[in-house]
């Protein structure tokens, strides 16, 4: 059974096991997440679960979307981010229903998208680990990409050729984070290990496509 | 107060001494061998402190028959079960690194005159 949730990153610290080891854990603030919609086989052609988290003030919500959360009954209080979350069978939740951290069990596995922290235009030392030049003995050719192809033949460049570019500020999922603790009172998840973004960003957990 | 800052509170131990550095203390450390537990205890010079709140740590030091040891320890572990100053030392510097690097008596702390 395949299963997500929307929640915010709150930054990280770490715990100790009964047996005094220390691990290293990224707390999430994981839903209440209400269900603004069901997508099923029968109706879609596909099942998934659109879910909500956080605020936005209503002033900032459309019409389209307005309609959406009237079905589920929180055009009061407007979630800040609208998602859908793929499922492998049809939701046995309704509509309006919340969810939260609560669907996670402890030393379950699984896997967290966020996006991650912007670094800028960066070259390609710092974006693809190259060596760059030598800093002495005369060398010219520090941090510089060096050749990037042959000449005549081919005569073109290699499509994907690590180049300096934008670096950061993409989509990144971290696959096979451990639960280490689950506070479903307070809608907490502690997860082993980092992951993508910022303090405050959102993520989206779900169960490890891969454990 | 946010929750990381509540999270990290509810690992802190309350009970600490107030430890400085080239203090000698006694750890008592819990070891877990197969399914035994026994408590090991430990004498030291605290060298160094490092970190904060949950992840702070000192680094102990002890010459046993002409052999030094250091032992890093988690203050907040629960595998340590007791901490007690044996003895306040007199320095004039956060890191005692310069220990190391000594024999004999040059290798002691003073010890605090209490006024």
């Amino acid at each position: 059974m395949k299963k997500g949730l929307i929640g915010r990153k709150l930054g990280m610290t770490h715990v100790y096991r009964e047996n005094g080891s220390v691990v290293p854990v990224t707390v999430i603030e994981l839903g209440p997440c209400p269900v603004l919609a069901t997508r099923t086989q029968a109706k879609d052609g596909y099942s998934a679960l659109q879910l909500g988290f956080g605020r936005r003030k209503a002033k900032n919500v459309n019409r389209a979307i307005l309609g959406n959360l009237k079905a589920a009954g929180v055009e009061q209080t407007p979630p800040g981010v609208i998602c859908e979350i793929r499922l492998s069978e049809d939701p046995s939740e309704k509509v309006g229903e919340v969810i939260g951290a609560g669907i996670f069990a402890e030393n379950e596995y699984v896997d967290v998208v966020g996006q991650t922290k912007g670094k800028g235009f960066q070259g390609v030392v710092k974006r693809y680990n190259y060596s760059g030049g030598r800093a002495s003995h005369g060398g010219a050719w520090t941090r510089r990409t060096g050749s990037i192809g042959c000449c005549t033949a081919p005569g073109k460049i290699a499509k994907g050729k690590r180049m300096p570019g934008q670096m950061g500020n993409v989509r990144c999922t971290v696959q096979n984070l451990q639960v280490v603790e689950v506070r479903a009172d307070d809608n907490l998840l502690f997860v082993k290990g980092a992951v993508p973004g910022a303090t405050g960003g959102v993520v989206i957990v779900r169960n490890a496509v891969k454990k | 107060m946010n929750v990381i800052e509540k999270i990290r509170r509810e690992n802190l131990k309350t009970d600490l001494p107030a430890l400085n550095i080239g203090d000698t203390v006694q750890v008592d450390v819990k070891i877990v061998e197969g399914d035994k537990e026994r408590i090991q205890a430990f004498t030291g010079t605290i060298i160094a402190k490092n970190g904060s709140g949950v992840s702070e740590s000192v680094t102990l030091r002890r010459v046993i028959s002409g052999q030094g040891v250091e032992r890093v320890l988690p203050l907040h572990s629960p595998r340590i079960v007791g901490f007690k100053v044996v003895r306040e030392g007199r320095v004039r510097r956060a890191k005692l690194y310069y220990l190391r690097g000594q024999v004999g008596k040059a290798a002691r702390v003073k010890a605090k005159r209490i006024v």
